[in-house]
């Protein structure tokens, strides 16, 4: 199993590779790819260096692509493929039918994966894709449980990818809008979840409360460790009562699992985070490397205590991948 | 025909999203057929498959009614595919008759290029995306709400041969999940749903911490707490070549809404007009159109008013 | 975590402008030193940010594209974009991209107000251009380069190892 690291900076990038990346995921400097944040990610020439010192070590470089083209400026996007095709990625990651077909069709010898943003959550949507545009790997969404991975594994004609460490989206990605009902920007559109500039903290009775665009999405009394207002993992009421009504703020953490995914055939595990700090991609990365290399079914208990204090919240899930959080 | 030489759009009404009691359902479907001013009828459970079975034996009745009465009948697809079984109802859904309405791209593929219209569950952010639908069969498409107009406009110039239906009255469909929120909140696990979420038919409010009123949950769907209306930005939607109108029904006198709509269509009625119209039709609904204008989806933005007005 | 409250005490008697002229040599050192941290801000580059140390007496108000270094007493600075508090040892570990932002703004440990998108453009900059804060913001020669060399590098191995230590 391939270990697939984020990086949202050159830095990071270099620091993937140390910490032991089997392959590494970045995006460019623009709306083109899902972490769109101000002062993240790579220039053409940035990408095309990273590359060169990936391919040094030995190591894979996917070039995320993974919104959706704008109508009326889908150059930008069209350049983002040819670029990365340039640069010589390893794999370009995409999930919009319409730059898929441009890919397949302008670069047939390129190694196309399916970004998670394409919501493709059965075999035969997966098979679908793999006989339309040939792709060669599908990253599966956060909506299936372990069995489900290992079930359109062992089915379709195309590699898996797991996000096994990191955010985690609560709805089924690159299907929610609940970021431009609240702020006008979008994940499918400008590549970003509730983004910064719609962001306020303000005090209020001793409390600190977050807010996205005009709503309030959360409030933490003193003492409380506070949370980056995403939509989904806000505290609203419902009926009266006040609660974390569709996930509480944790990160996604399925190490404990890893086995079982390799059993299932899955061909990578991913880690989520380009938007978070060097540190984050040292310390997760190298603890994962040791997680995967342990033999037999050791729990990794004392990597994911380490981990834990990475996680938004401070605390994690299986998410999806156990039946019960449903 | 119009002034601007393009056939007025024809009326969609898309399918119940909420669970609704049978006999609510079903009656529902009956007044539709018998008074509602509407082209299209998109029927079937899009939101979950658990629900399925409360409809199932009441559809062939509901479609039987609706067809006599004129209407083109379309079948909806699930839009969360995962199971099995779920797969199964796409493969059912391709080898009946009537129009099928695709949620997720799987049913697309099981049509194998038969002929199929495209649910605005399913992400067609631009005409190269809808072209390559097109080439497998789907002749009809429903954007997704969160497009704004110039989106739309340029969508509809870079595929002509296709007819595109904007989703123009009801709560937002804004995300889906594995997990059930509705089940979440009243206590019950999704396996053991006890199909909860039949207690709101109009869905389940969530507000914020400071009493906004914010989203509305529909079972594993998340739903904007605005009721998105888009009847004062018709005109715009007739001049960027929208072939057709999505009412999406909610717990209001829907047929109502048709007659409303379809007075504006025909340039009967003027828009600002229609509006408050609307408000008297669902007077609870805080309406929106902000997707539209690329502004933050749960805004309206009214018209400017002529002078002197 | 915050530095014990002798330092703040040391450090009150320090009129205004020699904090200031500190922080604007410092600054220049930085930008000297890591050129593309501009080009990384891009228009962020010219928004005021507010760095209000909470164990130290002064603050600064920095404005990376006029190459701006102001300084005033804890509370003085009124007019910024963004402000971000915590304490010293952190703010300068954090820019290092020795600790990650966000596990310690989730922490609570660091409190950021104004323009959230200019912080995370910052952060985002500052951390992939690798700045070492006692390398780089020392004076570079002078009666306290020394000490003060040596003060700040063993106060952040002696914090940043009690961090370690917490996390473990």
């Amino acid at each position: 199993m391939e270990l697939i690291c984020p990086a949202g900076t050159p830095a990071a990038f270099r620091d993937a590779i140390e910490a032991g990346a089997d392959a590494i995921y970045c995006g460019f400097r623009n709306e083109t790819n899902a972490r769109n944040f101000p002062g993240l990610n790579f220039s053409p020439n940035e990408l095309a260096e990273a590359i060169g010192l990936a391919n040094i070590r030995g190591v894979k470089t996917l070039v995320a692509i993974n919104t959706f083209m704008r109508a009326g400026a889908e150059e930008i996007w069209i350049k983002a493929v040819d670029d990365a095709v340039r640069a010589g990625a390893h794999a370009i990651i995409l999930a919009d039918l319409g730059l898929l077909a441009y890919a397949a069709e302008k670069h047939p010898a390129q190694r196309l994966h399916l970004s998670v943003q394409a919501a493709a959550c059965n075999a035969e949507y997966i098979d679908f894709l793999v006989a339309a545009f040939g792709i060669k790997r599908a990253v599966l969404p956060r909506v299936l449980t372990i069995a489900e991975v290992a079930a359109i594994t062992r089915k379709v004609r195309c590699e898996t990818e797991v996000f096994v460490f990191g955010g985690l989206c609560v709805m089924e990605e690159g299907r929610c809008s609940l970021s431009s009902y609240a702020t006008s920007k979008s994940p499918n559109m400008h590549g970003v979840c509730s983004p910064a500039s719609h962001v306020r903290y303000r005090e209020a009775g001793g409390d600190m409360v977050s807010e996205l665009g005009a709503f309030t999405i959360n409030r933490f009394p003193e003492g409380e460790p506070a949370g980056y207002p995403t939509l989904c993992k806000g505290r609203f009421v419902v009926d009266g009562a006040d609660g974390y009504i569709f996930e509480d703020p944790v990160s996604l953490d399925i190490l404990s699992h890893i086995d079982e995914l390799r059993d299932a055939g899955v061909a990578a595990l991913k880690i989520e985070g380009r938007q978070r700090g060097r540190a984050y991609v040292s310390q997760v990365v190298s603890e994962i490397r040791k997680a995967m290399e342990q033999t037999g079914r050791v729990e990794p208990e004392a990597g994911s205590q380490r981990l834990r204090r990475l996680s938004e919240g401070q605390r994690t899930t299986t998410g999806s991948y156990d039946k019960r959080w449903r | 025909m119009t002034a601007l030489g393009r056939a007025a759009p024809t009326l969609t009404l898309g399918p119940v999203l909420f669970l609704w009691e049978p006999a609510t359902w079903r009656d529902f479907y009956y007044r539709i057929a018998d008074e509602a001013d509407v082209d299209t009828v998109v029927v079937g459970e899009v939101v979950c498959s658990k629900r399925s079975h409360f409809h199932d034996a009441l559809t062939g009745k509901v479609v039987d009614r609706l067809a006599a009465s004129g209407k083109q009948v379309r079948l909806a697809s699930l839009a969360l595919v995962t199971l099995e079984r779920e797969l199964q109802v796409s493969h059912r859904l391709a080898r009946q008759s009537l129009e099928v309405e695709v949620s997720e791209l799987s049913a697309h593929a099981a049509m194998a290029g038969k002929p199929h219209a495209v649910s605005p569950l399913v992400n067609v952010y631009n005409a190269a995306t809808a072209r390559v639908l097109a080439t497998r069969g789907a002749t009809s498409i429903c954007l997704p709400p969160e497009l704004p107009a110039s989106s739309i406009r340029a969508i509809v110039e870079g595929a002509p041969d296709i007819r595109f239906e904007v989703f123009s009255f009801g709560r937002v469909p804004l995300a889906i999940s594995a997990r059930c929120a509705h089940a979440r909140v009243k206590g019950n696990t999704k396996d053991n749903c006890k199909f909860i979420c039949g207690e709101d038919p109009d869905g389940l409010a969530v507000d914020t911490l400071d009493g906004q009123h914010f989203l509305a949950l529909n079972g594993v769907q998340t739903m904007s707490s605005t009721v998105q209306c888009l009847i004062t930005d018709v005109p715009e939607l007739m001049s960027a070549g929208v072939s057709s109108l999505r009412l999406s029904p909610q717990v209001c006198d829907m047929a109502r809404v048709a007659e409303t709509f379809r007075e504006v269509v025909g340039g009967r009625m003027d828009p600002n007009e229609s509006l408050l119209r609307l408000r008297d039709i669902h007077p609870g609904a805080e309406f929106s159109n902000g997707f539209l204008h690329g502004l933050p989806g749960h805004l309206l933005k009214m018209p400017e008013l002529p002078l002197g007005a | 975590m915050t530095l014990p409250p002798v330092v703040p005490k040391m450090l009150k008697p320090i009129p205004v402008p020699v904090a200031e002229l500190a922080g604007q040599l410092a600054f220049a050192r930085v930008i000297d030193r890591h050129p593309a941290l501009l080009d990384r801000l891009g228009d962020f580059g010219g928004k005021t940010y507010c760095f209000a140390p909470i164990d130290l007496p002064f603050e600064f108000a920095v404005t990376p594209r006029l190459a701006r270094v102001r300084a005033a007493h804890r509370g003085g600075i009124l007019r910024y974009d963004a402000k971000i508090s915590g304490p010293v040892v952190l703010l300068l570990a954090l820019a290092e991209g020795r600790l990650d932002g966000d596990a310690e703004f989730f922490g609570r440990q660091i409190s950021i107000d104004g323009d959230m998108e200019a912080v995370l453009a910052l952060r985002n900059a500052v951390e992939n251009d690798a700045v070492d804060f006692v390398r780089d913001f020392a004076p570079a020669r002078g009666p306290l380069q020394g000490p003060v060399q040596t003060v700040l590098d063993r106060l952040r191995t002696h914090l940043l190892a009690r961090e370690e230590r917490r996390w473990n």
